[in-house]
């Protein structure tokens, strides 16, 4: 069965608000699903769905045929794993720790942690490339650095199905390729199914089989990086003109943005935003 | 290892603390004779000669049951601090954050200003009124704050401190209204370990036993709920059991403290703060240690309670407010660099 995951017309909101409505689509084992779309239009919600962390007003969630809601949370978490956008941790917990926290969903009540368990820690670890600092406090890396302390526990999971949310937002350029090149790998060979939901088109376009452009909680389009990153679809969906340009390694399309005509200048902004809301952003900057 | 190396060092603190407790106090006894008279109650194959009776008598009755209930009431206020704060996700939070103290104060109050006369299992109805208000305080609290099956920790904080307040200011009115018993009440409230015994240490006994092993039978989730609901539940915790479950085991061994006790602030706050600086965050270690520190910090703040005014006594709540301030602003101040 090479079908992970599949959303049958699911939506979904906080507080009767409809966040997402009439969403299907499927996820394939050594795929990687990239969602795309502008703040708002339900990304990060449908990975909160895809959970079970929000329930469904519709539609339904299949994980490898079988029900997402009749899982429980242990199940779940020992086939799906979540890397979060941002993840604050209070208190000082060295890395290690944390990934071994990974380990949850496979150790029972009052188990102590087996070998095994702290080899496959320290092996997501390496692979995330973050082994130098694992007896470091998590407090004092970088957001980076954090960041692949996180997906190391989520590989120290062992799941069958990665969602990642906005995974590189806070990483270095060598960062960013190096875990978009992981995911790849981990597709590839492991044969997972990764849904990532991004910011970066042009990342996204590198490296997603597949992408899935989200407008206002709706699937706008669906299909391949080539189908789908068109200078039409980034002007209805981001309001934005651009041109698409093949990138000279992998043909991929990669966005070109095209400045806008008449930039206001900063004095003009500031007149119109009144100077409550200078002072304000002033103070929240600062 | 050095964590069963720590552990083994505290253990002897306290035990070393424990027997200084029963030495010092009104009638001074050598620590020989302590050992003497505890050694001739346990069934030891060695025999001890014959013991002064009224040695015995002052230490069995009088201060072995205080000493034995400092450290229980040390140890539950202790561990159920390092569980609020992990539950709240907040290293400010204490075992009274949502409303034990408050609801203590209040039933107490409400005791001694009825002059209720009920005794049960040899405690009087000052004890048992502070009980069952600090239980019906925060199980109000935790009602208001469930919306849709959930409990968000934040709406939890904040109804805590308003029905907090709200239990507070009938209290004060209570006090104002209380005419000649204010003393006695005040003194309650401050927290004092005086004149109590073995009934009371009965009393707070099986709750320590019983919070405490859930406190450790959950300790795991414990530490993958610092990294906050969403993310626990992705991790296999089923996050709103989990949740009700520690809050309910933290909040009857603070009630329970408070009972046999009355309010006795800071050692919650401080003393898991201190211990994760040495053995760290996982509350697999830190419950235990935290237990066994709290036992030891309240054994030596009674010590000094008794004798730093004697004839007098001061009441212990005091004290342990005049050390845990400061160390709480000392705290906020590293928050704000961003250490803690």
């Amino acid at each position: 069965m090479d079908i992970a995951l599949h959303a049958d017309h699911i939506a979904c909101g906080y507080d009767r608000r409809p966040v997402l409505e009439e969403v299907t689509f499927q996820l394939h084992r050594g795929d990687i699903l990239g969602v795309i779309g502008p703040n708002g239009s339900g990304k990060s919600t449908l990975i909160r769905a895809l959970t079970n962390i929000l329930p469904l007003s519709t539609g339904r969630v299949e994980l490898y045929g079988k029900d997402l809601t009749s899982h429980t949370a242990r199940d779940l978490s020992q086939i799906v794993a979540v890397i979060p956008q941002q993840a604050p941790i209070p208190f000082a917990f060295c890395a290690l720790d944390i990934v071994m926290m990974g380990r949850t969903p496979h150790l029972k009540r009052f188990q102590r942690e087996r070998p095994e368990d702290v080899r496959i820690a320290l092996e997501a670890m390496e692979r995330t490339d973050c082994l130098e600092f694992k007896d470091r406090p998590v407090q004092e890396l970088s957001g980076g650095e954090r960041q692949r302390v996180i997906i190391a526990r989520a590989l120290a999971q062992q799941p069958s199905i990665l969602l990642l949310d906005e995974p590189t937002s806070f990483l270095d350029l060598n960062h960013q390729v190096e875990i978009f090149d992981l995911l790849r790998y981990l597709c590839v060979h492991d044969h997972l199914a990764v849904l990532c939901v991004s910011h970066d088109l042009n990342l996204a376009s590198e490296y997603c089989t597949r992408l899935m452009m989200l407008r206002e909680g709706h699937i706008y389009a669906e299909g391949s990086p080539k189908e789908i990153l068109t200078d039409i679809h980034i002007k209805e969906v981001f309001g934005t003109d651009v041109t698409i340009i093949q990138s000279p390694y992998s043909g991929a399309p990669q966005i070109v943005l095209k400045p806008g005509e008449e930039r206001r200048g900063s004095a003009d902004v500031q007149m119109e935003l009144g100077e409550g809301d200078v002072a304000a952003f002033r103070d929240a900057t600062i | 290892m050095k964590q069963p190396l720590i552990f083994g060092a505290t253990c002897i603190f306290l035990l070393g603390a424990s027997v200084l407790s029963m030495a010092v106090g009104a009638v001074s006894i050598p620590i020989t004779s302590v050992v003497e008279v505890l050694g001739s109650h346990l069934p030891l194959p060695i025999s001890f000669g014959p013991v002064d009776a009224i040695a015995d008598t002052i230490i069995w009755d009088i201060r072995l049951p205080r000493t034995v209930l400092a450290v229980l009431v040390g140890a539950a206020l202790a561990s159920s601090g390092g569980v609020m704060q992990g539950f709240f996700q907040n290293p400010m939070a204490d075992p009274y954050i949502v409303g034990i103290s408050a609801g203590a104060a209040l039933g107490a109050t409400a005791a001694f200003a009825l002059n209720l006369d009920i005794w049960f299992m040899g405690l009087n109805a000052v004890s048992i009124a502070a009980f069952f208000c600090a239980l019906l305080v925060t199980l109000t609290v935790y009602m208001l704050s469930r919306r849709g099956g959930r409990v968000a920790s934040t709406t939890l904080l904040l109804t805590g401190i308003a029905i907090g307040s709200l239990a507070t200011s009938v209290t004060s009115f209570l006090l104002v209204m209380g005419g000649e018993d204010q003393r006695r009440i005040l003194f309650w409230l401050m927290g004092s370990l005086s004149a109590r015994r073995w009934d009371h240490v009965y009393m707070l006994f099986p709750y320590l036993v019983v919070g405490m092993t859930i406190v450790l039978f959950f300790a795991r989730d414990l530490n993958v709920l610092l990294l906050g609901d969403e993310q626990a539940a992705q991790l296999g915790v089923r996050v709103e059991r989990v949740k009700v479950i520690l809050l309910a085991a933290a909040s009857c061994l603070a009630a329970a403290a408070v009972c046999v006790s009355g309010i006795i602030g800071f050692v919650g706050l401080l003393v898991p703060h201190l211990v994760r600086l040495v053995v760290g965050p996982d509350y697999r270690i830190l419950t235990p240690m935290s237990a066994l520190v709290g036992g030891l910090l309240l054994v030596l703040a009674d010590i000094v309670a008794r004798t730093a005014m004697a004839p007098a006594e001061m009441p212990i709540g005091i004290l342990t407010t005049v050390l845990g301030a400061p160390f709480f602003l000392y705290l906020l101040h590293r928050r704000r660099s961003g250490l803690v």
